[in-house]
């Protein structure tokens, strides 16, 4: 187990290098500088504060010395922003933003899988046509046109929850809503067919022949098993959420990294690009990391660690 | 029956004469010394008593009717073999007895099913689920999934026993070792820690029987449960049957398509063909004084104790249709006795003697009568 640990915590790191390279590589690429705003600056002004933010050095020095800010995690002050840091601005944002993913997770995990497992147990049934009739619809529908629809319906037209904003849980759920129902949708419909597909199993039968309860048999028989690939899809959900969160925030105005982050990309602000870009990744490969340790949890034939041998 | 489970029936077989010829005078047969090993004597209480099961399946094609009319008594500590060819049935009635009909798709249309005295086709669910595990058990053909992958043996050999009885964590734990010990299973205790991976299939299939009997049920249902293994690892699961039944005096319904295994260790055995009995009888019975065409077919595709080194005959033609069974005798098509009246009327079971039954027009006395004619 700990082998496993330092082995997968080693190529974490390198997948953190390769993503903040590629990072600078296109941000570099892309035309433009943080200061081509629509005043144009006296050039002694910009050849000054291109010197402060060292954009005026080659760029494998500018290469170094971001690498040394992902090291120490010191990305140092945003360009547009000059009295904030970008470690501010994440300690601001983040905690936002990562209240609207892991909210939206729970939920759609939730809701999904007792959605998924009610239908597999009334397979053909009315329940089950309704719920893949909500789950093909959930999986269609972008999260921005849902968002639009649900400000519009029951924020502004029937007034029952408020439009925007973070500041109460009651704010919460709209933005929440609007999130987590393409996931919800993946995850009724995986947990479904792979229901569909334990409940056929030998070793169902045999709880059954054991006398056992339905609920013992469906919940500490079935579902773990049927579980599996749902949590093997998590890793990528998680950054569709990760990246969904940006995009819902802006229309619920909810003030999390993604309003720092989109802005910062218009901005060219490259301390603020970098250090987002290299926080989320870290957080990303941390959490797939968290998956699989989960999944060999509950899958005992993975084995994270060599073992004596079989019987 | 395939190839595999013929050279395995023909190994078997040969083997059991070997030992015959070194122990018994020239003509004295293998079955008579099977019977003096074990030598049972036969209880006179009824466990099981299945009269007239129907059991059908509604499917997209229609209905299939997959038993039609079983019948069959099963004695304390007897063995019952229920054989015959693939898709007659044999699975249906089993899981029909032990309350495991798929849902909504299987129905039992008719008959009874009474275990000591309790009719269990009438029963609820729920108070079926007393019976299920507790007093009934089920073995499943195949060792490599019948077991939950992703729970410990420990926890599926106790899990049944907390369900039904009222023991204490310790109490069901020490069970639980106890039963791997009597299906020899070595360091039961280390064991139970392991999941199924970590087992051979012939190990499983051990696991399996100890979760079946571990709430001391008094009737064992055995869907082929060594079809999965291979040969060597068959003989010592079926010793294991032998052996707990003398321990538990256990009644057991086998059912298999292979007829080694019957030979080996059934007391009784039924035939099956088209989702009926055709004939019903001892071991001594069905292997040496067969009546029903088919029952002598089956025997006959299979290697003979008096016939080693003839050609074996499979049964030609395949079984009928249960979608639409024929009214009349099912094996008319594939009999070479056939007679017009088998082809419309389905003939009366005829006692041959006190624990032999035959389904079959041949037993009719106008029959015989013909065939002493021609
Ligand atoms: N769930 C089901 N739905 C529809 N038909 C079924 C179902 N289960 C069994 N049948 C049908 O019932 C008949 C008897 O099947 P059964 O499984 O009892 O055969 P079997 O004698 O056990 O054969 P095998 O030796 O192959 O196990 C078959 O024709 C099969 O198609
Ligand atoms: S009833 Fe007729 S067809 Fe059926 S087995 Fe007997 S002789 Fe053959
Ligand atoms: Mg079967």
């Amino acid at each position: 187990m700990g082998k496993y640990i330092v082995k997968r915590f080693i190529m974490m790191i390198a997948t953190i290098l390769i993503i903040a390279s590629l990072t600078f590589v296109l941000m570099h690429l892309i035309p433009g500088s943080p200061f081509d705003g629509e005043r144009t600056t006296n050039p002694t002004i910009q050849a000054n504060l291109e010197k402060f933010y060292k954009l005026d050095q080659p760029l494998h020095i500018q290469y170094l010395s971001y690498l040394k800010s992902i090291v120490t995690f010191d990305f140092g002050p945003s360009i547009k922003k000059p009295n904030e840091s970008v470690n501010e601005l994440l300690a601001r944002g983040f905690p936002i933003s990562f209240e609207l993913g892991m909210a939206t997770i729970l939920v759609a995990l939730l809701s999904g899988i007792i959605l998924g497992t009610i239908a597999s147990l009334r397979h053909n049934g009315l329940v089950d046509y309704f719920a893949m009739t909500f789950a093909v619809v959930g999986i269609s529908v972008p999260n921005f046109v849902l968002a639009t629809l649900l400000i519009q319906q029951l924020a502004v037209k029937w007034d029952l929850l408020p439009a925007a904003t973070w500041s109460s849980p009651l704010h919460m759920i709209l933005p929440i809503i609007a999130l987590a129902t393409g996931p919800t949708a993946i995850i009724a419909r995986l947990t479904r067919s792979s229901m569909l597909e334990v409940l056929t199993q030998d070793y169902i039968k045999m709880a059954r022949a054991k006398g056992l309860s339905p609920a013992r048999i469906i919940v500490r028989h079935a579902l773990r098993n049927a579980l599996m690939p749902v949590v093997t899809i998590l890793g990528t959900m998680l950054a569709g959420i990760l990246t969904g969160t940006f995009v819902i925030e802006r229309i619920f105005a909810i003030p999390g990294m993604g309003k720092y982050f989109v802005e910062s990309i218009n901005n060219r602000d490259y301390p603020v690009i970098m250090g987002t870009t290299v926080f989320y990744s870290a957080f990303l490969v941390f959490m797939l990391f968290i998956v699989d340790i989960a999944y060999g949890l509950l899958d005992p034939r993975i084995k994270l660690h060599r073992k004596e041998g079989d019987a | 029956m395939n190839k595999h489970q013929l050279d395995h029936a023909k190994e078997q077989i040969k083997e059991r004469m070997d030992e015959v010829d070194k122990s018994l005078p020239v003509g004295t047969s293998v079955m008579q010394k099977n019977r003096k090993k074990t030598k049972k004597v036969r209880s006179d209480i009824k466990v099981l008593q299945v009269n007239n099961l129907q059991v059908s399946f509604r499917t997209y094609g229609g209905e299939v009717e997959a038993v039609r009319g079983v019948s069959f008594n099963l004695h304390q500590g007897e063995t019952l073999a229920i054989v015959g060819e693939s898709g007659c049935g044999k699975s249906v009635t089993s899981n029909a007895i032990m309350g495991l009909i798929p849902q909504p798709a299987g129905i039992i249309k008719n008959g009874s099913v009474l275990f000591k005295g309790k009719e269990l086709t009438s029963m609820s669910k729920s108070q079926l689920r007393k019976i299920q595990g507790v007093d009934i058990s089920m073995i499943f053909q195949d060792p490599m999934t019948a077991l939950n992958p992703t729970l410990t043996i420990g926890e599926q050999l106790t899990e049944g026993l907390r369900t039904h009885k009222r023991v204490s964590k310790q109490e069901a734990k020490q069970k639980a070792i106890e039963m791997l010990e009597l299906v020899g299973i070595p360091n039961p205790t280390e064991r139970l820690k392991q999941f199924p991976h970590q087992f051979s299939g012939g190990m499983r299939q051990r696991i399996v029987i100890a979760i079946a009997l571990i709430c001391e049920p008094e009737l064992l249902i055995a869907d082929e449960p060594t079809t999965a293994l291979d040969v060597t690892i068959q003989a010592q699961i079926l010793e294991l049957f032998e052996e707990i039944q003398q321990k538990t005096n256990i009644s057991i319904i086998l059912i298999t398509h292979d007829l080694g295994v019957v030979a080996k260790i059934a007391d009784r055995i039924a035939v099956m063909y088209a989702g009926k009995i055709v004939e019903i009888g001892d071991k001594r019975a069905i292997f040496y004084t067969p009546e029903h065409p088919y029952t002598k077919g089956l025997l006959n595709s299979v290697p003979r104790l008096d016939l080693v080194g003839e050609e074996l005959q499979p049964i030609e033609g395949t079984p009928p249709d249960l979608f639409s069974p024929p009214k009349g005798c099912p094996f008319t098509a594939r009999c070479p006795y056939a007679m017009e009246v088998c082809e419309h009327v389905y003939p009366f079971t005829k006692a041959i003697s006190e624990s032999h039954a035959v389904d079959c027009w041949l037993q009719d006395e106008r029959a015989k009568a013909l065939q002493e004619l021609s």
